[in-house]
C-alpha cells in the first residue's frame, strides 16, 4: 500500500531503520535515548552471552547488547557505520548493537502487520510485527520483551 | 495543617532529645540532685512533648507531658529523684522510643497507650510511692457552676479551664511571690495578619514573664485558627499596668482585659491536657485500650534517610563549585591567551581532589550517634543480669559513612549485649578468679587507614576453645579428625558459622554465637570484617573493621590481559613476586608458602575466562588478599597503581554476577571492573 493522505491522519509512530546483516529492523522511537558511534567496552566476565560487556555514557555505566548475538546471527563485524542505540525502559537502560542507522521513518497502523502471537522460536518474540515503507519490508522489534531482564546467568 | 513535610525533622529531632534524655537520666543516676540536669531533661521533655503536639501525635504528646509534670515537681524541689522513678523515666523513653519507630515504619504512633507508665509517673506524683489504679480521677473538678460561659462576659480568661499541671504553675508562681494574670486581646477586626499580630503579643508577654497556657492553643492561633480575640495565662512578676500599657502600645490591639488568676473560681479538669482536642481522643482511649499493637508491618519505612550537614561543610563545597566554575571559564579562554595550559589543569586537579574530600566528609557522620545508646544498655544489662558493670567508651568522635552508621548499630548491640551476658562472669567467679567485682566492658572506634576499626571487648572469661571444639564434633559440625588439624583461631572462628548459632545447646555452654553469624554477614554486607580475639580468664575482643566510605574507596588497579580490574585496597594485604618452582599442589590446588603461611594461589586469569599468557615467565606477581583471616593470592599480568575510584553498580541488567562487585569509571573514562574479593576467596 502505497503511503496516501489518508494514513497521515491515521496513529503515526516513528521507527529508527537500521541494518543487522542484509535485514533491516526498526527501533520504536519513543525508547531511544541516544545514538552513539562505537565506543569501547568494557567486557563483563560470566555475563549472559549477548551482553557484550558495559560502556561509560557520560558518566553512567550501562550495558551493551549484541542483537546480532540474541538473535543467534553470527558476531558483529565492527566498521565505521556501527552504532550504539540506547533504549530506555522502565527505568533501565541498555545499549544495542547495530550496524547501521539508515533512517528515520513514519508509519501508521495500516501500514504495520502484527505477527501472530503463536511464534514458536524464542526470536519471534523479539519481534511485534512488519512494517512496510513502499517495497521494502522492515521487522518491527519489540523492545519489551528484547531487553526484559531475563536470568542474567543463562548463557 | 499538613505537617508530613515536617516528619523527618520531627523524626531526627524526636531521637536527639531522646538520646539527650537517656544520657542525662543516666547521668542523674549519679547525681540525683545535679539541677542543671534536671533542668536540661525537663527542657528535652517539654520540647519533645511540644513537636508530638504539633504533629499530631497524641499519644506521645499525653506520656511526654506526663513525663514532665513530673520532672517539673522535681526541678521545682518539690520531689526528689529515687531509683523508682528513674527506672520509671527510662520506661517512658523506652515508650517514647517505640512511637517514634512506629512513626518511622508506618507514619502513625500506633495504638500503644502504655496506661502502667503514665499511671505510674501520675502516682510518683501524688506523692505515692506504688503505681495506684485510679490515680486520674484523683483530681476533680472544682468548677463552680456559677461560672458559665453567659456569665462570663468578655473576660474570656476567666473562663479558662486549667489541668493539673497548670495549676501546680500558678501554685508555684504564688509561693515565689509572682502574679498569675489571665489576660484576653481583642484585635481591631480589620486585622489582616492575625497571626502575625498574635507572634508579637506573644514575644511581648514572654518579655514580661512566661505564657502556661493560651487558648486557642498556641499552634491554632499560629495558623490563625481564631476570631479576633484569644486569652492567655501568664506568671510574672510585673503589674497589671505594665501588661496594659505594653501591650496596649502594639498596633490593630483593640483591647485588653486582665485580672489577676483566682484559683478558687478557675475551672481544673482532671485529664491533664492542654490541647482542647485532645480530651475527645480520650474517651476512645478508654474504650479501646489494652491493645499492644506492636504490629511489625512490612511497610517501607516511610521517611527518607537524611543527613544533617555541618553548614561549613556546605560552604566549602559551594566555594569548591565556585572555583570550578572560575577554572571552566579559564580553561575556555586559555586558546586566547596562551595561558600555561597545564597549569590549569593542575589547578583543577587540586579542585576536584578538593571536591572530592569535601562531598565525602558531607557523609560522615561521627560514630557518637550509635555509642550514645550505650550507657543505657549496659545499665540494664546490668540490672537485669545482676553483674556490676562499666562501659569505657572511646573514639566516639570517629566518623564514618551515614550508610555504614545506620547499619552497625544492630551488631553492636548484639556484640556488647553478648559481651556483658556470656563474656563477664558473675561478680562471685570474678572475686573467686581475683579480678574486680566490677566487670569492664570496652567499646573503642579508631581510624585506621582507610579502614574504621571498631572494637568490642570485656575483661571476662574469655572463649573456653575446647569447650567449643568439643561442642562442634557433638553437634557434627566439623569432624573430630578435622578438629584435630584445626587451630585455636579455627576453632574460635566456628562461632560465626550459622550451624552454631541455631544450636543453642552450644551457644549456652560456649557462652557465644547467639547470632553471631547474622553480626558478621551484616558486617560483611557492609564490606567489613570482623574477627574475635580471646585469651582463657582474660577476656575476649570483637574487632570489625569498616570501610570509611562505601561510594568511594582505594583500589590496587591491576591489569589482566588487555583489561583492567581494580581490587579494593582494604582487602589487600601485600602484594608478592612469587619464583613459579615455589607454587606447590595441595590436593590438585596451587598454593604457596609464604613466610610460613600456606596460601591457595586464585588464577583471575581462569576465573574471568581469560586465556592465560606467557607461561614461561619464571615469576608471577600475587596479591595477597584477606577475607577476615582467610588469606589468598591473586595471580595478575601487571600491577598499575593506587587509585581512588568512585564505585557504580553494573546495573539491573547485570545483578546476580558473583565475582565483580561493581565497575568505576577511569581516568580516561573508560569502564575497570571491581572484583568482590569476597565472592572470589
Amino acid at each position: 500500500m502505497d503511503k496516501n493522505e489518508n494514513a497521515q491522519k491515521m496513529e503515526l509512530s516513528q521507527f529508527i531503520v537500521v541494518n543487522l546483516g542484509v535485514e533491516q529492523y526498526g527501533i520504536n522511537i519513543q525508547y531511544v535515548q541516544n545514538i552513539v558511534r562505537m565506543i569501547n567496552i568494557t567486557r563483563v566476565p560470566k555475563a549472559p552471552y549477548y551482553i557484550k560487556g558495559v560502556v561509560n555514557l557520560r558518566g553512567d555505566i550501562i550495558p551493551v547488547m549484541s542483537i546480532r548475538l540474541k538473535f543467534d546471527m553470527e558476531e558483529d563485524v565492527l566498521s565505521d557505520s556501527t552504532r550504539i542505540i540506547f533504549v530506555k525502559l522502565e527505568g533501565n537502560e541498555i545499549g544495542l548493537i547495530v550496524d547501521e542507522v539508515k533512517e528515520v521513518i513514519q508509519l501508521s497502523d495500516a501500514d504495520i502487520d502484527n505477527i501472530s502471537r503463536e511464534a514458536h522460536e524464542e526470536k519471534d518474540a523479539y519481534v511485534f510485527g512488519v512494517g512496510k515503507i513502499g517495497e521494502s519490508l522492515v521487522t518491527l522489534l519489540n523492545i519489551d520483551e528484547l531487553i526484559k531482564v531475563s536470568d542474567p546467568l543463562k548463557a | 495543617m499538613d505537617v508530613s513535610q515536617y516528619l523527618e525533622i520531627f523524626i531526627d529531632e524526636s531521637k536527639e532529645h531522646l538520646q539527650s534524655l537517656n544520657t542525662c537520666l543516666l547521668a542523674l543516676e549519679n547525681k540525683p540532685s545535679d539541677k542543671d540536669l534536671i533542668n536540661e531533661v525537663f527542657r528535652s521533655a517539654h520540647t519533645l512533648k511540644g513537636m508530638a503536639a504539633t504533629m499530631g501525635f497524641k499519644r506521645m504528646n499525653q506520656l511526654t507531658h506526663d513525663m514532665e509534670n513530673v520532672l517539673s515537681e522535681i526541678r521545682l524541689g518539690n520531689m526528689s529523684i529515687d531509683p523508682i522513678l528513674l527506672d520509671t523515666m527510662f520506661k517512658c523513653l523506652d515508650a517514647l522510643e517505640q512511637y517514634v519507630d512506629s512513626i518511622v515504619q508506618t507514619g502513625n504512633e500506633g495504638e500503644n497507650e502504655y496506661k502502667a507508665i503514665i499511671d505510674a509517673l501520675n502516682a510518683a506524683l501524688n506523692g505515692e510511692k506504688k503505681p495506684a489504679e485510679e490515680t486520674k480521677k484523683t483530681e476533680t473538678i472544682v468548677s463552680q457552676s456559677t461560672k458559665t460561659d453567659e456569665i462570663v462576659n468578655e473576660r474570656k480568661h476567666q473562663a479558662l479551664v486549667f489541668t493539673d499541671f497548670e495549676r501546680h504553675a500558678v501554685v508555684q508562681a504564688k509561693k515565689e511571690n509572682l502574679k498569675s494574670y489571665g489576660i484576653t486581646i481583642y484585635l481591631s477586626e480589620g486585622c489582616v495578619l492575625k497571626s502575625a499580630r498574635a507572634f508579637i503579643i506573644f514575644r511581648t508577654l514572654e518579655k514580661l514573664g512566661s505564657i502556661i497556657k493560651s487558648d486557642p492553643a498556641v499552634q491554632d492561633i499560629e495558623d490563625e485558627k481564631f476570631e479576633f480575640d484569644f486569652s492567655v495565662v501568664v506568671v510574672s512578676s510585673e503589674g497589671e499596668e505594665k501588661f496594659l500599657h505594653d501591650l496596649g502600645n502594639i498596633a490593630e490591639v483593640e483591647k485588653v482585659l486582665i485580672d489577676e488568676v483566682d484559683l478558687d473560681t478557675a475551672m481544673t479538669v482532671p485529664v491533664s491536657d492542654d490541647d482542647d482536642d485532645l480530651r475527645d481522643e480520650d474517651d476512645e482511649h478508654q474504650k479501646g485500650r489494652t491493645k499492644d499493637s506492636d504490629s511489625k508491618s512490612a511497610n517501607k519505612p516511610v521517611t527518607n534517610r537524611t543527613v544533617r550537614v555541618d553548614i561549613e561543610r556546605l560552604d566549602t563545597l559551594m566555594n569548591l563549585v565556585s572555583e570550578l566554575i572560575i577554572i571552566k571559564n579559564g580553561l575556555l579562554t586559555v586558546e586566547n591567551t596562551n595561558t600555561n595550559f597545564s597549569e590549569q589543569i593542575e589547578y583543577l586537579e587540586r579542585i576536584t581532589t578538593n571536591l572530592h574530600d569535601a562531598v565525602m566528609k558531607v557523609r560522615m557522620v561521627p560514630i557518637e550517634r550509635v555509642f550514645n545508646r550505650f550507657p543505657r544498655l549496659i545499665r540494664d544489662l546490668s540490672r537485669k543480669l545482676n553483674k556490676q558493670m562499666v562501659l569505657h567508651m572511646s573514639g566516639e568522635e570517629t566518623e564514618l559513612d551515614r550508610t555504614v552508621i545506620d547499619e552497625i548499630g544492630d551488631p553492636l548491640v548484639h556484640l556488647i549485649r553478648n559481651a556483658g551476658d556470656h563474656g563477664l562472669e558473675t561478680p562471685d567467679t570474678r572475686v573467686r578468679s581475683g579480678k574486680d567485682a566490677t566487670g569492664n566492658v570496652y567499646l573503642k572506634a579508631y581510624q585506621d587507614g582507610n579502614n574504621v576499626v571498631i572494637e568490642v571487648g570485656e575483661d571476662g572469661a574469655g572463649i573456653d576453645v575446647a569447650k567449643v571444639k568439643n561442642k562442634a564434633i557433638n553437634s557434627g559440625a566439623i569432624s573430630y579428625d578435622q578438629a584435630s588439624t584445626m587451630s585455636d583461631q579455627e576453632i574460635i572462628d566456628l562461632l560465626f558459622r550459622p550451624s552454631f548459632s541455631t544450636a543453642d545447646k552450644i551457644s549456652d555452654v560456649s557462652g557465644r554465637g547467639v547470632g553471631l553469624d547474622v553480626v558478621k554477614t551484616k558486617i560483611e554486607a557492609l564490606g567489613g570484617i570482623i574477627e574475635v580475639k580471646t585469651a582463657l580468664g582474660k577476656g575476649s575482643t570483637f574487632i570489625i573493621r569498616l570501610p570509611l566510605t562505601l561510594a568511594i574507596i582505594q583500589a590496587l588497579m591491576v591489569q589482566l590481559n588487555e583489561e583492567k580490574y581494580a581490587i579494593p585496597l582494604n582487602s589487600i594485604q601485600n602484594i608478592e613476586d612469587v619464583k613459579i618452582s615455589d607454587i606447590k599442589y595441595i590436593q590438585g590446588s596451587e598454593v604457596i608458602n609464604l613466610r610460613g603461611r600456606v596460601i591457595p594461589i586464585i588464577r583471575l586469569h581462569d576465573k574471568l575466562d581469560l586465556k592465560a599468557q606467557n607461561e614461561n615467565k619464571t615469576s608471577i606477581t600475587v596479591v595477597i588478599v584477606n577475607k577476615g583471616d582467610k588469606l589468598a593470592g591473586f595471580v595478575v599480568d601487571s600491577l598499575i597503581g593506587q587509585q581512588e575510584i568512585v564505585i557504580k553498580t553494573l546495573g539491573k541488567y547485570l545483578t546476580n554476577l558473583r565475582m565483580i562487585a561493581g565497575a568505576t569509571i577511569l581516568g580516561d573514562g573508560e569502564v575497570a571492573l571491581i572484583l568482590d574479593v569476597n565472592s572470589l576467596v
